[in-house]
């Protein structure tokens, strides 16, 4: 698990990393992107590691010092590069050790469900979360709902139209040693 | 300051059609503090239309780059190398910063990404109201500071009108959202300040060939040019 926080400019390389989750046998197995705060989300997912939860490992962290420090366009992004699903977890509402962080997170996450509407995936791909860093039980659970809705949506439209994504991922393998990596279920 | 919204996606899609090597253009001025068009909005228009694309099937090529400033000369030579390799511009500027787009880089097709809308100020954050229509011909001085050729519905320079109810307008603004009586507010601005008798004035029609009705404007100051 990776002790630094993501405090510069976070760019594709970060946001996508080419780790594969391909599936090892048939079926599809999601690409998701989480976008999670220090404070909460990624100490519940610690926590999930540690009461040794189950979740699936089709999750990539990226550990943010608040989830205020999200933008519009590392969620885009991470699309772009190939991702079938992403999520931000914040800190419950009125949590936020920056107080209104996570709000602004969840303004950003809806103002990007309706740009992902304009250019046609579907913004269920997208979903903003908030818990605890107690909720290491909640934060499985909410990996694995999301999991399951990505599973029912398929895998993103820009893996089915173009081998894009491929040349993109493998054009960031260099700058992998940048990837702020998250602890694994 | 200049505010402008940007264009519903699938017009921005029509102006392009056709088109695959495209630069996004963004203006670090007025339409990036109206949260519009500055560098930040000009790059997620490009990722907007490279997911697009990628999800047709589509190859396309398509960055973002911003200016400081597209109306004026200097800071277009900032951004010229850039622009130069690209075929078509879609800039996210107000409309004059698009027409000086165009001008500069004569052999590029400058489309626009944004609708410029008013001249407005931030009454609170993103919240933006029209306060000025650049008319040429000021009277904020004998109403109150309060500007009736904008914030009048009627533009009315002799008001109120019949249709001011309780310092609210009869028409509504978008989504039905009241308007406050530009009238109403000027006289009780000026009942304030004790000149509550120039709204009994009978102002005789504005010259309005100040205004853009008048014809392009032109501004020459003979003092700064160059000698």
């Amino acid at each position: 698990m990776a002790d630094e926080l993501v405090t510069s400019a976070i760019g594709p390389e970060t946001i996508y990393h080419p780790v594969s989750t391909q599936p090892t046998g048939s079926g599809f197995e999601p690409e998701i992107v989480v976008f999670a705060c220090h404070s909460c989300a990624y100490a519940a997912a610690d926590l999930a590691g540690s009461m040794r939860l189950q979740y699936p490992a089709t999750i990539r962290m990226i550990k943010l010092p608040c989830t205020g420090k999200l933008e519009v366009i590392h969620l885009l992004t991470a699309f772009e590069y190939g991702a079938d699903g992403v999520y931000a977890a914040g800190c419950l509402e009125g949590e936020c050790h920056y107080l209104k962080g996570n709000l602004w997170a969840r303004r950003r996450v809806e103002y990007a469900k309706t740009l992902l509407a304009e250019v046609g995936l579907e913004p269920e791909r997208l979903e903003m979360y908030t818990m605890s860093s107690a909720a290491g039980p909640e934060f499985a659970r909410v990996a694995t709902e999301f999991t399951e809705r990505i599973r029912r949506l398929g895998p993103s439209p820009l893996k089915r139209a173009s081998t894009a994504p491929v040349a993109a991922i493998a054009a960031c393998a260099s700058a992998a040693a940048h990837v702020q990596e998250g602890p694994s279920a | 300051m200049i505010t402008a919204e940007r264009k519903p996606f699938e017009e921005i899609l029509a102006l392009l059609a056709g088109h695959t090597k495209v630069l996004v253009a963004g203006c670090d001025t007025c339409v990036a503090v109206c949260l519009t068009g500055g560098e930040k909005e000009a790059e997620i228009l490009a990722a907007e239309l490279r997911i697009q694309a990628k999800k047709d099937g589509r190859d396309v090529h398509v960055e973002h780059t911003a200016a400081i400033r597209q109306c004026e000369w200097e800071y277009l030579d900032a951004i010229a190398e850039k622009v130069n390799e690209f075929p078509v511009v879609l800039s996210m500027a107000c409309g004059i910063g698009i027409q000086s787009m165009a001008e500069k880089f004569a052999d590029k097709l400058v489309l626009p990404a944004v609708n410029t809308n008013m001249l407005g100020m931030p009454q609170e954050h993103a919240v933006w109201l029209e306060r000025c229509g650049a008319c040429g011909d000021c009277v904020l001085g004998r109403t109150g500071g309060v500007c009736p050729i904008v914030r009048c519905s009627k533009s009315l320079l002799n008001g109120p009108c019949g249709g001011s109810h309780n310092g609210t307008c009869e028409v509504r603004g978008p989504g039905d959202e009241e308007i406050e009586c530009a009238w109403q507010l000027i006289h009780d601005k000026l009942y304030a300040q004790g000149r509550e008798d120039l709204i009994l004035e009978i102002v005789p029609p504005k010259d309005w060939s100040k205004s853009p009705c008048g014809g392009p404007r032109k501004m020459v100051k003979r003092e700064a040019r160059p000698v």
